[in-house]
């Protein structure tokens, strides 16, 4: 169980009972009494509690959850889901780019290419990884491994998990537009299987520049948004603290993205997120994959080009004619 | 140096930066320019392609001024030009999007950020998609993504090439992830019309930005912008945010592209039709 530092704001009511399992312990220590099972009771509690909890998250409590600090990273998901992971480095032009990891990997027995954004776990670490932003080097990178997957007729599996592309100079320098646009024009010319999974924050083009995928998943309490709560709140409202209206205008939510028909499954977190249990998370993600791989693994390289290009095709609501 | 010379540089040295450019009211006799703040006679400036004879500063262009500009007269016939956005989020910030999408409209006498369709240059057939920076910033929601991938299809059709005349801020907010799935439906659209063999042209005005840059703008087989242009992905405020500093002079300008590369060629108004048929004709058409 997780340490009570690491409880997001709304958990509050749990903290109080962590503390009680607190005393209760010092207590048996000190008096030499079994108060196993009072300590069970009380871990049940919790349990419960947090159920009733997550089971009516608001849009601006997902948004938390899903960039909590120990939430559960691509490094994660490949040491949990895949076997003999080989990282692949470097852009081929500029750099590598610690904030997109990818590389070789066993699924299932059967060779892939696996790719997502890695963010830290640590200030240090975070600083070093750019919070997960990439720079053009990193869509470059992962376009680089796509394509050699492609070559050799291995599906791709992405893990997304940024706040967005890097906004620097020296990005700007190297053409991060130029890097996402080209990388949304060369997967849809990929033809292998190609699934994506949002499985933190899936913020702008920093997500969809390696996002174009024959299925979109998300993690239960992931976001995917067009620009941050906060962006847009400053933008629309002038406002950042008016984020919690945005992230619920803006409809960022797995349950709202399948509604809006953008993604093709929620895939189910543990009770208290991702954070609390990482082998469940990497497991409810490892089945989904299984599915949607053995499914796409039917289709000839032409419907899989023609499966993701109609996906997309489809996407926009609109009328079209003008009201008398 | 006396001081009131330090005050007429200083005034000086502040009216090169460039600035942001408000909607010019059409009517108005006179008009200051945003670059050098000389006092122009609007008819001049219009006769000048909107370019202020002084400075060379690109004032904005309609997508009809444009439109008139680049292709042959009356050649042109749009293509959906019913086609209007719906507030499917019931989006509400200061105002529901649905009444600011009926402002716009109004304001703007256009139903949408951009215009599409055929015409000739020069005699040559081409699909046409000129972005309009007067509805809503020229952002892309739905209707802007739908248009430029039913002109591209269009195209590929026809087998005509395509030209694309962007500006704008980016992705629509009110239209939250749908607009972000425009990028990866135009940008799809683009890779179908580049494996028909089929060249596509994109001209980038100022703004351009966002995910409008993140997509389509930046994918043409050329390349094109005119001077000045503000041509990025991260907006400078949010830049300067991140990395606490000031930026340099000319950041993200069309010339800082170019010297970059991730720009053909800077091209002055008064040559964009040339240039554009040179390219045309080089292609093949």
């Amino acid at each position: 169980m997780l340490e009570q530092k690491y409880l997001l704001p709304f958990e509050k009511p749990i903290a109080g009972l962590y503390k009680k399992i607190d005393d209760l312990k010092k207590l048996a220590k000190g008096g030499n009494i079994d108060m196993t099972q009072e300590t069970r009771a009380m871990e049940e509690r919790i349990e419960l509690l947090r159920r009733e909890i997550f089971s009516s998250l608001t849009p601006n409590q997902i948004v938390a959850v899903s960039r909590h600090l120990l939430r559960p990273t691509t490094y994660d998901y490949i040491r949990l889901i895949f076997d003999d992971f080989t990282e692949l480095h470097g852009d081929r032009n500029f750099a590598d780019d610690p904030a997109i990891v990818g590389g070789f990997a066993k699924f299932n027995g059967s060779h892939v290419m696996v790719m997502g954004h890695q963010k830290g776990k640590t200030t240090k670490e975070n600083i070093a990884r750019f919070f997960g932003m990439a720079h053009p080097e990193g869509y470059r990178k992962a376009l680089r491994l796509m394509q050699l997957a492609d070559k050799f007729n291995r599906p791709i599996i992405t893990l997304i998990d940024t706040p967005g592309a890097y906004p620097g100079i020296d990005a700007e320098e190297r053409g991060q537009a130029e890097a996402i646009a080209r990388n949304l024009k060369e997967m849809m010319r990929l033809k292998v299987p190609l699934i994506v999974t949002v499985t933190g924050e899936g913020g702008s083009g920093g997500a969809l520049g390696i996002g174009v995928g024959n299925r979109v998943l998300m993690l239960e309490y992931s976001i995917y948004s067009v620009i941050s709560p906060e962006g847009c709140a400053s933008i629309l409202f002038r406002d950042a603290k008016r984020s919690p209206e945005a992230a619920e205008n803006m409809k960022i939510t797995a349950k709202d993205l399948f509604e809006l028909g953008v993604i093709d499954e929620i895939i189910k977190e543990p009770v208290g997120g991702a954070h609390n249990d990482y082998a469940t998370a990497a497991m409810n993600i490892k089945s989904s994959l299984k599915k949607h791989l053995s499914e796409l693994a039917k289709m000839s390289p032409a419907a899989i080009l023609e499966n993701r290009y109609n996906k997309f095709r489809a996407m926009g609501f609109f009328l079209e004619s003008v009201p008398d | 140096m006396a001081i009131s010379q330090w005050m007429q540089k200083k005034k000086q040295e502040k009216a090169l930066e460039y600035k942001s450019e408000k909607l010019d009211i059409p009517g108005n006799l006179w008009v200051k320019c945003f670059k050098c703040a000389e006092t122009l006679y609007n008819k001049d400036l219009e006769n000048n392609l909107k370019v202020c004879p002084k400075c060379g500063y690109h004032f904005k262009l309609s997508s009809k001024e444009r439109i008139a500009m680049l292709l042959d007269e009356a050649s042109f016939s749009p293509y959906d030009y019913e086609m209007r956005s719906k507030d499917f989020l019931h989006f509400v910030d200061s105002l529901p999007y649905s009444q600011r999408l009926k402002d716009y409209e109004q304001k703007s006498g256009l139903l949408e950020a951009i215009t599409t369709g055929e015409g000739t240059i020069a005699g040559k057939h081409a699909v046409a998609c000129v972005m309009d920076f007067s509805f809503m910033g020229g952002s892309m929601g739905s209707v802007v993504g739908e248009k430029i991938t039913r002109a591209v299809e269009k195209a590929i059709g026809l087998r005509l090439p395509v030209i694309i005349v962007s500006t704008s801020g980016g992705a629509r907010m009110q239209e939250g992830i749908m607009s972000l799935m425009q990028m990866a439906k135009t940008s799809g659209a683009l890779a179908r019309l580049s494996d028909e063999k089929l060249p596509f042209i994109s001209i980038l005005s100022d703004p351009t930005t966002g995910g409008v840059s993140a997509s389509y703008a930046m994918l043409g087989d050329i390349n094109l912008a005119e001077p000045g242009a503000l041509v990025g992905f991260a907006g400078q405020r949010v830049i300067e945010q991140t990395i606490r500093q000031k930026l340099p002079p000319g950041f993200q300008r069309a010339e800082f592209l170019k010297d970059h590369g991730m720009v053909d060629i800077v091209v002055e108004r008064k040559d964009l039709r040339d240039t554009l048929v040179k390219c045309l004709d080089w292609f093949g058409y």
